[in-house]
């Protein structure tokens, strides 16, 4: 074991795990936050750049400080290192200045996305936003796009996190979706016209921090803070059956799978517990799931926190 | 700015002529068993060299040929600038615009090859026999203005040379 | 005129060809490294020589190689960056289509130092014409016994394949050159692992840019030592420059590290001066990644020392006064041209070339284009 340093708080990690996992472990609100990495999706990470730290100290070895901030997901810890997240001015104004980054081309459409409510970018700009936009020039759009009669791609929303295309990667038998052109035309795209269609493709929808991949059998229905999350299980020869429904009454408007409090479908049973499309799309009747009891909703929404109502308040910072 | 790339039709695999297959297994052949992807972009540039650009067909082939999927192959072919993933002229010519050459004019050539053939920079013109693209840095920095068509560069461009190549370029073409 | 270690018979009639670059002397550095020395001692003289990066970091190249990875029963490679596509950097170009067998022969020796017995040269799309070239010389080593099976009798097999890229600036990155060289998107990868590590399908690689390999062949004949007494500091060898811009002579020319800025622009056996008789309004010495100089920070550092032609002296002054040797692309302005025209066109380039993986890159490059 190898013990690291993260904002004045000392832990012991396995060697080889990155700093943000490690932040983890200790867990509090020393945690970067996360819109690309994730962790039950090999190879992710790297990308989006909000999970940046200043690494104080290297190691015990040399304990120079590293010169840039670093991609906490990608870093790996060594002895001795000291890390600063939430104690560091200067990961506070560059985490700031990649959310300004992110949110550029962002249409901050957040009144008609289904997303709002849960959506990680929201997150990230309440806490690292500005409220004033230096950004004059145009914004670059895309017409919004069906892939697949269960899923709607909003380009404009997406911040290529890549994850979905681990998703197809590693859960489904082909991908026929990836990241096309370059630069700031990147998008995600099937190129040709072409439905993706694969038993475990929605759980692109899961891993998806905005709201560019959405629930075409939810879309629109209801906002996510109306329903009352359940969770709930099914016999299923597919997948783990393991979901949460989402009500309204007597209603399910949703069905996803369970969600720890990074976003991440959980690990239920040693097994990532996604769930196939079959649970999410089509079993919307009370009649195919047992419901076990109200999901509490970790802090990646706005059902369980209020902030956004009292916060304003006495927060004159959020007015910069 | 709309960015939108709309989606292309999917189109059955199309054949490509026996030299070009030829040439295509040499190359996949420098790799090592299992690595053809590897090839990829000399199979794409094999590709254009025979139809001038790169289309959906030919990249459903290229899928089929190294064994992989067809998204794989929409993917690079995208990414990288050199391929032309829409029908162009006889000639493309592909005028540098980067800080050294428009140090030493490149703007200028520009704008007299688009008024010489009456086309804007992207467009073709009627008779199908020119393309005018701009493109980033071709490594011909000293040798300014300059462009590049069929992989040769005509270097320290001015009108009279550019009038010389185009006439030669309509000449080889229509023979 | 400075000692030419490399370029020296790039004129010379037909030394494209086998024949003619053994006569001048080719292929002694293969003999000497697979007949007198140890893959051990080649790696030693290139230490020695303290012979740093050509591309552009001027990461030490002796360095780079002994943090190659060598685990029992797995393959090694040696890959050449190709890629030339720093704006202002034409030199890689110039080098192997006068002179190929020179960067085989580096190929040949550097692949015996590391271990590899398969190399790549991935050269930029665009430059297919030297691509040809290249392939032609590379199947003359072959039928010459230089390549292949035992070479040289010495026991030692490679086989160097030349490979093109398609058109992407950032396939001149490392890790972005790997992936590609996969056939796949030209997309960086994360380090650690470093390639040295995990590179080309996951075995452990060395990227060199052409002019380092080419370099190893002067070191391996000359000896490291020789070669580091050419130069000053931490600067040693010589190293081709690349210059272009407004300028009365623009080309490729092989320095001695150390010379004066003032000598390369003004000298009678460098550019010449400034074209058109006009005054020097700024220069970017190191390709157009590297900061641009003001006209009274180019021959003189902000101390008021002479700024000479060495990784130390180009930097002095840091990113305030100072700018970096880099891949030596070395580009200057005259009077008449607006710098902010042409902050705004590099702009534009970073924008187009961007991979689009980072979000602060995708994003920020785009936006600079923009607001300029």
């Amino acid at each position: 074991m190898i013990k690291v340093t993260i904002d004045d708080v000392e832990i012991e990690v396995a060697p080889g795990t990155t700093i943000l996992n490690a932040a983890r472990q200790a867990g509090g609100d020393l945690v970067p936050p996360a819109m690309c990495y994730y962790s039950k999706l090999p190879g992710t990470g790297g990308k989006c750049r909000t999970c940046l730290v200043e690494v104080a100290a290297g190691s015990t070895a040399d304990p120079r400080p590293m010169p840039k901030l670093v991609a906490s997901c990608s870093t790996p810890v060594m002895d001795g290192m000291i890390v600063k997240n939430k104690t560091s001015e200067r990961v506070h104004t560059n985490r700031g200045g990649v959310v300004e980054f992110l949110l550029v081309n962002h249409p901050l459409d957040c009144p008609i996305c289904d997303q709002a409510g849960e959506c990680h970018l929201q997150d990230l700009g309440y806490e690292h936003g500005s409220a004033k936009t230096r950004y004059r020039e145009e914004r670059r759009t895309f017409s919004p796009i069906d892939i697949g009669n269960k899923i709607k791609l909003h380009m404009n929303r997406c911040i290529l996190c890549y994850r979905c295309v681990a998703v197809a990667n590693q859960l489904t038998d082909s991908r026929v979706h990836g990241v096309m052109h370059r630069g700031e035309h990147a998008e995600i795209s099937t190129y040709i016209e072409n439905a993706i269609d694969n038993d475990f493709s929605g759980n692109m929808i899961d891993v998806c921090p905005v709201g560019a991949l959405t629930d075409k059998t939810f879309r629109f229905k209801s906002r996510v803070w109306f329903l009352k999350p359940y969770e709930a299980e099914c016999a299923c020869n597919k997948c783990s059956g393991k979901a949460v429904v989402w009500m309204f009454g007597n209603e399910i408007f949703r069905v996803t799978a369970r969600k720890d409090k990074y976003g991440e479908v959980e690990t239920i049973e040693d097994k990532t517990a996604w769930i196939c499309n079959d649970c999410r799309f089509d079993k919307k009747d009370p009649s195919n799931w047992t419901l076990i009891g109200p999901r509490k909703i970790d802090r990646h929404s706005v059902i369980s926190q209020g902030k956004y109502a009292t916060k304003n308040d006495n927060n004159p910072k959020l007015l910069r | 700015m709309k960015a939108d790339h709309p989606q292309a039709v999917n189109e059955a695999p199309i054949e490509f002529s026996a030299n070009t297959m030829a040439e295509m297994n040499r190359v996949i052949g420098l790799f090592p068993e299992g690595k053809q992807k590897s090839a990829i972009l000399s199979v794409l540039h094999l590709v254009q060299d025979e139809f001038g650009w790169v289309s959906v067909g030919a990249m459903n082939r290229v899928a089929q040929i190294l064994g992989i999927q067809p998204i794989e192959v929409y993917e690079v072919a995208t990414f990288y600038t050199m391929f032309h993933l829409d029908p162009v002229g006889k000639n493309v010519l592909e005028v540098c615009r980067t800080g050294p050459c428009q140090l030493v004019g490149s703007d200028d050539l520009i704008t007299y090859i688009e008024e010489k053939l009456d086309i804007k920079v992207g467009e073709t013109t009627k008779d199908g026999m020119f393309t005018l693209k701009t493109v980033e840095c071709l490594g011909a920095c000293g040798y300014g203005p300059m462009l590049m068509c069929k992989y040769q560069f005509y270097e320290r461009l001015n009108k009279e040379k550019v009038n010389e190549m185009l006439d030669a370029m309509r000449e080889a073409s229509n023979s | 005129m400075s000692r030419k270690l490399l370029i020296e018979h790039a004129e010379v009639p037909g030394i494209t060809s086998f024949e003619t670059y053994r006569k001048h002397g080719g292929y002694a550095s293969v003999e000497k490294a697979l007949k007198t020395m140890s893959p051990e001692e080649v790696v030693e003289e290139v230490k020695k020589s303290g012979l740093r990066g050509r591309g552009g970091a001027g990461f030490p190249t002796g360095m780079k190689w002994s943090f190659l990875a060598k685990p029992e029963g797995v393959e090694r490679h040696l890959v050449c960056n190709a890629d030339e596509s720093e704006p202002g950097t034409f030199k890689d170009r110039y080098l192997m289509e006068k002179l190929p067998h020179l960067l085989i022969e580096g190929m040949i020796t550097s692949s015996y130092a590391l271990g590899a017995r398969r190399s790549y040269i991935y050269i930029r799309g665009e430059f297919m014409y030297v691509l040809r070239i290249l392939e032609k010389a590379i199947a003359e080593a072959y039928a010459n016994g230089m390549l292949g099976k035992n070479i040289l009798g010495s026991g030692y097999d490679l086989d160097l394949v030349v490979t093109p890229g398609g058109g992407a600036y950032i396939c001149g990155e490392e890790t972005a050159l790997l992936e590609s060289l996969e056939g796949k998107r030209g997309n960086p990868r994360m380090k650690p692992p470093f390639p040295a590590v995990k590179g080309l399908w996951g075995n452990p690689t060395v990227v060199n840019n052409v002019e380092s390999i080419a370099a190893v062949v002067p070191i391996v004949n000359e000896g490291g030592e020789a070669y580091a007494k050419i130069g000053i500091e931490r600067s040693t060898g010589t190293k081709l420059i690349s210059a272009s811009g407004n300028l009365v002579r623009p080309g490729v020319y092989e320095i001695e590290l150390g010379l004066s800025v003032e000598e390369f622009i003004y000298g009678d056996n460098y550019c010449r001066g400034v074209a058109n008789g006009k005054k020097l309004k700024a220069c970017i010495p190191g390709g157009s990644s590297v900061p641009i100089l003001p006209h009274y920070l180019v021959t003189k550092t902000a101390a008021g020392t002479d700024r000479l032609m060495t990784y130390e002296s180009l930097a002095d002054g840091g990113f305030a006064s100072g700018s970096m040797l880099g891949s030596g692309g070395f580009i200057v302005f005259d009077e008449d041209q607006c710098i902010v025209r042409n902050t705004w066109n590099f702009a534009r380039f970073y924008a187009h070339e961007s991979c689009g993986q980072c979000s602060p890159c995708r994003e920020g490059t785009g936006w600079m284009e923009k607001v300029l």
